[in-house]
């Protein structure tokens, strides 16, 4: 990543700028070196094409709603690998009660056609269920983070799988397709966007969550309830996840036990990128927004130069690591300067 | 066949280590950001003798065992080993040099045998190249054997108690066959059983003629073990004796010799009625039946050596860890405070020991960290936090207490010690506390924000607050209090009222 290159001041610090602004000249930078490429080797514009940007934010938004939630388990010192397993266990769930009467096959033949809040509201119990059950697990048996979502996930795509026996699920209303449709995703996102951008700035939500991922220890000491903070933040991530998958499978008209594989890595590296320390205590949700803005101009810039496909993976795999890299960097600058 | 330069040359360094000791150190000096842990300190060890080292907590005992130990480097001054100068780059290389250290934490491999613990790194190889585990319990059992210790050499030393690693650890440095033997508060975990056993190595290893450097606080270990000892205070070196002519009054004399200062500024306050009693509280295995009673308006001193649990009581009381039985009474009424935030319902405050570990927020700005322990009670409508309101508070807040940054958005990692303690002093005072607790308010900060902080607190008292502070300092204890509680491992030894208690007094109860 790109740092500052100003002079280093040793008088008086200098006004520093939000981190924002590194990553917001990464995503820039990024977006031009495919514009210059498009027009050697494809003779066309990559930025001048608002269909294909639109597509772009399509695509990324799904896994951006999760990794809203996933910022604040990172930000809070911990970690979601649950997400996309919830995907496909909430779109199995909310499909199979969102299915048309006039489909003869349906999972509940006597509950069909029911009014889309119905579907809504059972999915998006699926994930407050199991964000929960992570929560409790983590914050009072002490368990590492990693392991308790990693058993979720492995627990949560079981029970996709058995819930129809690997059958997959179709035939929504329209009403419920409706929540997939056309660029529906989008404004979904960035109203989650919106409301967590505006809990983590301006209410206690927000700071119990910094202060908690700084040091959970003088949280506890300052009159936190640090526990029941941490079982409210994977509750809202697994919310949050269990909403994606409502979005996409109502999108795709079909879910499957197998959807949102691989997508809590994606949501991860969103943040990671968008510069959300691992370690915890730091992080917006403007930095992850513009991190899945960067990791979606990569992908489509990508397709736009007609890159197979393995090797997108491939370099998507390097910018991870990156960004990993620049964050262990930056807090290893941090420790020398204390 | 050994020719006669050789001779002579071997003659020469004994008549060196015998005038400079086996290990000798001189001018060492040390320095932390914001504290001088070491100043121009001395100490020279001879062959075959056991030499304490005695002083208060924070006197640098064991800041210099480190640094001999190759833990920390010094920023000046002269080691000398076996009469030649060296420099001790890092743990392994001190090892390799001829110094062992136990430590005061153990620092055994918990999933391991007690065998590989002791010799790990050195472990016996076979014809293949491969750790020959046979040959490596064999000559643990030989060692073991030579040390009258009775383990198994293939335990886990997980399954071991507390006694029985320090056992392992003395058999692991003993092992190295080193010249130099740093033992730091050895008996501090093991029982008087334990304890003989452990000095009758000591005067074994004695006899072979190492050199062992003995750090405690106990009086009665130093005319036990010791032949000779040094004193430090404060981290400067305070004197070298035999410990055959001096008395138990003469060290503890010389560890907290220095004269007090006009540098705290007690106010004499009125002494309202009891706000806090304690009765019998107790974490088994902790501490014991502490009970006290703090008043209206008093600062009651709480002093004791490392281990004498001083801490753990104040945690009890603000519910961090609460105590297993024993009653909390405040005004008069039983509470159950069974968190941090039931502790701040009932008008309490505490600023832990460690800014570092459980006070900052180090990464986060000087205003988040002022507001945490407000924004937990006031000022929120909603979840909304008056953002406004909060801020200028924190604001005037940090210009009472005259917090030193450029403005309250700089992260508080960059800030000073003193600073720091005065912003998380900020934190709980926004809260309005009637009952504040203090476990080492002025802990490496410099003297200057060290007066402020003190002038602070007795402030806070002649207002009415009941204030509890943990000092392992005297002087500031002395200075402060209106009483003092002193510890010793986990029971209350007794109380000093301010017109009686001296120095000596409190060590007295404190170093039974």
């Amino acid at each position: 990543m790109t740092t500052a290159t100003t002079q280093p001041t040793t008088e008086r610090p200098q006004r520093r700028l939000p981190q924002e602004v590194n990553i917001l000249m990464v995503l820039v930078g990024i977006s031009l070196v495919f514009e210059i490429l498009g027009w050697i080797t494809q003779g066309q514009s990559f930025l001048g094409n608002p269909q294909r940007l639109s597509i772009m934010i399509l695509q990324v938004s799904v896994i951006g709603i999760i990794a809203i939630g996933v910022t604040q388990v990172i930000i809070l010192g911990g970690i979601d690998l649950s997400s996309g397993s919830i995907v496909g266990a909430t779109a199995m769930i909310s499909m199979s009660l969102a299915q048309v009467g006039t489909f003869d096959r349906a999972i509940y033949p006597g509950l069909t056609d029911l009014p889309v809040i119905v579907p809504l509201i059972a999915g998006l119990m699926v994930g407050l269920i199991a964000g929960t059950v992570n929560g409790v697990l983590i914050a009072y048996t002490k368990i590492p983070p990693f392991i308790a979502t990693l058993g979720m996930m492995v627990a949560a795509r079981g029970f996709a799988k058995w819930y129809t026996k690997g059958q997959p699920v179709s035939f929504p209303t329209d009403s419920f397709a409706a929540l997939g449709k056309g660029m529906t995703p989008v404004f979904i996102f960035l109203l989650v966007a919106a409301i967590f951008h505006v809990a983590l700035k301006y209410t206690r939500y927000g700071k119990y969550t910094y202060a908690i991922g700084a040091n959970p220890q003088a949280a506890r000491v300052s009159g936190i309830n640090v526990e029941r903070h941490i079982v409210k933040i994977y509750a809202v991530a697994g919310l949050l996840a269990a909403l994606a998958g409502i979005v996409v499978t109502a999108r795709g008209l079909t879910a499957q036990a197998g959807m949102g594989v691989m997508y809590e890595l994606d949501a991860i590296a969103m943040a990671v990128i968008g510069g959300v320390s691992l370690a915890g205590g730091r992080g917006t949700i403007l930095g992850t927004m513009i991190g899945m803005v960067i990791f979606g101009v990569i992908i489509s810039g990508f397709t736009f130069l007609r890159l197979d496909a393995y090797y997108q993976e491939m370099i998507k795999g390097v910018i991870i690591v990156a960004a990993v890299v620049a964050d262990v960097h930056r807090q290893k600058k941090r420790v020398k300067k204390s | 066949m050994v020719s006669a330069s050789t001779a002579a040359a071997v003659d020469r360094v004994k008549q060196r280590i015998d005038a400079e000791g086996i290990l000798a150190i001189r001018g060492i000096r040390k320095e932390f950001p914001g504290v001088l842990a070491l100043d121009d300190v001395q100490l020279k060890v001879r062959p075959g003798t056991v030499h304490a080292l005695m002083g208060e907590n924070g006197a640098g005992k064991s800041t210099l065992m480190k640094i001999i130990a190759g833990i920390y480097q010094p920023d000046a001054g002269e080691i000398t080993l076996r009469g030649k100068p060296v420099t001790l780059k890092s743990p392994l290389d001190a090892l390799e040099q001829g110094i062992s250290m136990i430590h005061q934490e153990l620092a055994l491999m918990n999933w391991m045998t007690v065998a590989e613990n002791i010799w790990i790194r050195r472990e016996p190889k076979n014809v293949f190249g491969l750790i020959d585990h046979g040959k490596m319990a064999r000559q643990t059992q030989e060692l073991f054997d030579r040390l009258n210790i009775r383990l198994d050499p293939l335990a886990m030393v997980s399954e071991l108690t507390v006694a029985q690693k320090q056992m392992v650890e003395i058999a692991k440095a003993v092992s190295h066959n080193s010249d130099v033997l740093i033992m730091d508060e050895p008996t501090s975990a093991i029982t008087e059983n334990e304890v003989a056993h452990l000095f009758t190595i000591i005067r074994d290893l004695r006899a072979r003629g190492v050199g062992i450097v003995y750090i405690t606080h106990k009086m009665s270990e130093l005319f036990e073990i010791a032949d000779e000892f040094t004193v430090f205070r404060d981290g400067k070196y305070v004197g070298t004796h035999s410990a055959l002519d001096v008395t138990r009054d003469d060290i503890i004399r010389m560890m907290v010799g220095r004269d007090i200062t006009d540098m705290f500024p007690k106010i004499d306050c009125p002494i309202g009625e009891v706000v806090l009693e304690a009765r019998n509280l107790t974490i088994p295995g902790v501490f014991h039946d502490v009970s006290f009673q703090l008043r209206k308006g008093e600062i009651l001193g709480l002093a004791g050596l490392v281990g004498s649990k001083r801490s753990n009581v104040a945690e009890a009381l603000f519910g961090v860890h609460p105590a297993s039985s024993g009653e909390v009474l405040i005004d008069g009424t039983p509470v159950q405070i069974t968190s941090p935030k039931v502790a701040m319902e009932h008008g309490m405050a505490f600023l832990t020991e460690d800014r570092k570990e459980t006070g900052c927020f180090l990464i986060l700005d000087c205003l988040e960290n002022i507001q945490t322990a407000l924004i937990t009670r006031d000022h929120v409508r909603f979840g909304f936090i008056d953002q406004k309101a909060v801020t200028k508070l924190a604001e005037d807040m940090a210009a009472k207490l005259r917090v030193k940054t450029p403005n309250l958005a700089e992260k508080v990692e960059n800030l000073s010690g003193g600073n720091q303690q005065k912003l998380l002093i900020a934190r709980w005072l926004l809260t309005k506390p009637r009952i504040l607790i203090l476990d080492e308010p002025t802990r490496g900060i410099d003297v200057g924000a060290k007066s402020e902080i003190h002038r602070l607190i007795t402030g806070l008292a002649s207002e009415g607050v009941a204030v509890l502070m943990i000092s392992s300092e005297l002087p500031e204890v002395l200075g402060m209090s209106d009483r003092i509680m002193v510890m010793h491992e986990g029971h209350v030894a007794g109380f000093l009222n301010r017109d009686e208690a001296d120095q000596v007094k409190i060590m007295d109860l404190a170093a039974r």
